[in-house]
């Protein structure tokens, strides 16, 4: 009976009718609603932003915003930004991973065994395709161990904070029992260039390349998302709104690859390489950066696009109605797991490329750092919300206090005190905020 | 109203529940026929909700046959009642808070386009003529329902309900959360439906609203079926006897009705 007699319906008719753009709006709130921005993520850039000019003026030299410093900020965000892409769905279904810094020092320790002990005997030292073998390797590796902790969270509902927590002191113990504790280095050199350094970017011209697609990628979404609304007849984003956002996004896009290129190989490497000395050779984007930034984008996509993603949004917003929808949750929650898992086995292998060996310390209290980012990045604990985009956002956030902290020669105990209360007050601020917004 | 030609619609038939040592239905056998509104009551406890979440897969029956069309089925998840046509509206209405309301409507039932992802924007279209027909003031189809008023979300868990071509609906206290206004939309979508050929499980504690949609009354008490009734062939007070004393309208002297004002 659903359709039959909705064509007869008036309103329905008058809805089909595309509405004109809005106008101009007064206020800068009625502004950013009719743009269709989320606000969080706005005012998170925002918060971004002070952080960065604050650390420009008070460091020493000035020294916070240069293509540097900037550049190292952007590879030490990776790490942290990859992992929390996956924390944010393990957060959304009320659930936590506690294990992520264990597991990464097991995966990771199991990737250099057997690129540095195992296949040198077989394929022979420094084959093309040792990287391949243990990247995959990892990912299968991360994946299966995060599986097998969510299937205890799932099917025989043990607190996945219990759980986790087992993993936590077990997937450390078994790091240090793979190499009875001892350091293995060095890692394979094309796996190397997986970890950023002097060698591991793309160069200069390259991101010039990337950058340009990105741009087109922005526009194209932009084009694709309004001409479906326009078939449909729903509200259009206002015009002035649509060029601002594509030119402040891809300007934004160029601006960050014209100032990271400004990054040059140090002197010392230029003559290796075999140019002129003095030639100034873009490193560009560097490898780790490029992974999550893409690992990025392909989250978002399984968020936001696909059904597993709606229903991880749909069991965190309400559980018992997913259930009664007929989802399959235990399923699903296995399948959020499973996924940090993969992406732990991602991260070890950028992890100990860049340190360019495997110690069963590697990851040691990172799992509260990749929470810490996905909470500031706007993922609640209550269940239900969060963002891909907030997540690595939280993490460069995270990083830059830390990096600029650092410029500013703080000790480690004060920035921990630093960091430890903006994390709060992120979650206070947003907690407020959220508590105006809805009723 | 109803066509009572052939099987019934749906036959509950000696269905069992027990939790624990307790018998939340303790052999209760009811029927519906397309067309038709069949009214549930009882007390708190009598065993309303656990007897229909047999049908609509959320509980399991220990014991006793589901027919449909006839036909014996076998029912143990939400998905399985579904794919029978059976739509269920829970009293909690079972939303998803934080998404919006086409997300809900289509929740586990996605459309997607032919690589699998997800169409928001012919699911919010589909969405958006459906409550133009069920509730054409409904314009917020961007918030999450947890900031609409109770009747918007009421409409919600209702389109979800009629959107997948239903036959048979359970209706778990629709109108226990609503304003007058929206009281009267519901019921008269109910009967809409009904002529639409649906047949309906209501379950209300308002027995005026009972007496005005049903056609038939089923009473439970303790987990049994006290018995089913025409609604024409009873006064208000004989339900209530049926509700609170357990005896049906034969059973029941002058001095049982007298005790119960």
């Amino acid at each position: 009976m659903a359709d039959t007699d909705v064509s007869a319906a008036g309103p329905a008719q008058q809805a089909q009718a595309p509405e004109r753009d809005e106008p101009e709006p007064r206020s800068l709130r009625a502004a950013l609603r009719s743009a269709e921005i989320d606000s969080r993520l706005a005012g998170m850039l925002v918060a971004l932003a002070i952080i960065w000019v604050v650390f420009q003026i008070i460091t020493p030299g000035h020294t916070f915003l240069t293509p540097r410093n900037l550049w190292n900020l952007s590879v030490q965000s990776s790490v942290v930004a990859i992992m929390a892409t996956g924390m944010v769905l393990i957060i959304v279904t009320r659930n936590i991973d506690l294990s992520v810094g264990a597991a990464m020092a097991a995966v990771g320790m199991a990737m250099a065994v057997v690129q540095h002990d195992w296949l040198p005997k077989w394929i022979g030292f420094d084959h093309p395709m040792t990287w391949i073998i243990v990247v995959v390797l990892g990912l299968v590796l991360g994946a299966a161990l995060g599986a097998f902790q969510g299937a205890i969270v799932a099917y025989i509902g043990v607190p996945s904070f219990i759980v986790t927590l087992g993993g936590f002191l077990v997937w450390r113990g078994v790091a240090w029992w793979m190499a009875s504790g001892q350091t293995i280095a060095p890692m394979d050199s094309n796996f190397r260039l997986l970890g950023g350094g002097a060698d591991g970017t793309v160069g200069g011209t390259w991101s010039w390349i990337l950058g340009v697609v990105a741009c087109a990628g922005i526009v194209l979404l932009q084009f694709i998302k309004r001409r479906q609304r326009i078939r449909y007849g729903f509200r259009l984003r206002p015009m002035w709104a649509e060029i601002t956002l594509g030119a402040v996004a891809c300007g934004a896009v160029l601006v960050a690859i014209w100032f990271l290129n400004r990054y040059y190989l140090p002197s010392a490497l230029v003559e290796r390489r075999g140019e002129p000395a003095g030639t100034n050779i873009s490193l560009g984007l560097a490898y780790p950066v490029l992974i999550a930034i893409g690992v990025g984008i392909v989250m978002t996509f399984i968020a936001t696009r696909r059904r597993f993603g709606r229903y991880v949004y749909g069991i965190g917003g309400n559980p018992e109605a997913a259930a009664l929808a007929g989802i399959k949750t235990k399923r699903t929650i296995v399948k959020t797991f499973a996924l940090m898992g993969l992406l732990v086995g991602l991260a070890a292998a950028v992890q100990i490329a860049r340190l360019n060996a495997a110690v069963s310390s590697l990851g040691t209290g990172m799992e509260l750092n990749v929470i810490a980012a996905t909470v500031i990045g706007g993922t609640s604990f209550t269940g239900g919300v969060g963002t891909i985009a907030g997540a690595l956002l939280g993490a460069v956030i995270m990083q830059s206090l830390i990096s600029g902290m650092v410029l500013m020669g703080i000790e480690a105990p004060l920035q921990d005190i630093v960091v430890g209360i903006v994390l709060v007050l992120a979650v206070t601020l947003d907690t407020l905020v959220r508590r105006r917004a809805v009723r | 109203m109803s066509q009572r030609t052939g099987a019934p619609l749906v036959e509950l038939r000696d269905i069992r529940v027990a939790f624990g040592g307790v018998h939340a239905v303790a052999g209760v056998t009811v029927d519906l026929w397309p067309g038709e509104v069949v009214g549930l009551v009882g007390g708190n406890g009598a065993g309303k909700t656990t007897l229909i979440k047999t049908l609509s897969g959320a509980h399991p029956a220990d014991s006793g046959t589901i027919l449909i069309d006839g036909e014996p089925v076998s029912i143990t998840s939400p998905r399985d009642a579904k794919a029978l046509g059976v739509e269920t509206i829970y009293q909690t209405l079972a939303l998803a808070d934080n998404v919006d309301a086409s997300a809900n409507v289509f929740f586990g039932r996605e459309l997607t386009t032919r690589f699998g992802n997800l169409d928001d924007s012919a699911m919010e279209d589909a969405t958006r003529k459906l409550m133009n027909r069920l509730n054409p003031k409904f314009q917020n189809f961007v918030a999450p329902v947890s900031s609409l008023s109770g009747g918007q979300r009421q409409s919600v868990a209702i389109a979800r309900a009629v959107h997948f071509n239903a036959r048979i609906l359970i209706m778990d206290e629709p109108t226990a959360a609503l304003g007058p206004a929206e009281t009267n939309q519901v019921r008269d979508l109910i009967r809409q439906l009904q002529q639409e050929g649906l047949g309906i499980f209501l379950i209300s504690h308002d027995i005026h609203d009972l007496f005005d949609l049903s056609d038939r009354i089923s009473v439970m008490l303790q987990g049994r079926l006290v018995g089913t009734v025409n609604k024409e062939d009873v006064t208000v007070d004989e339900v209530l006897a049926m509700i609170i004393l357990g005896k049906k309208p034969d059973e029941v002297t002058k001095k049982d009705l007298a005790d119960l004002h």
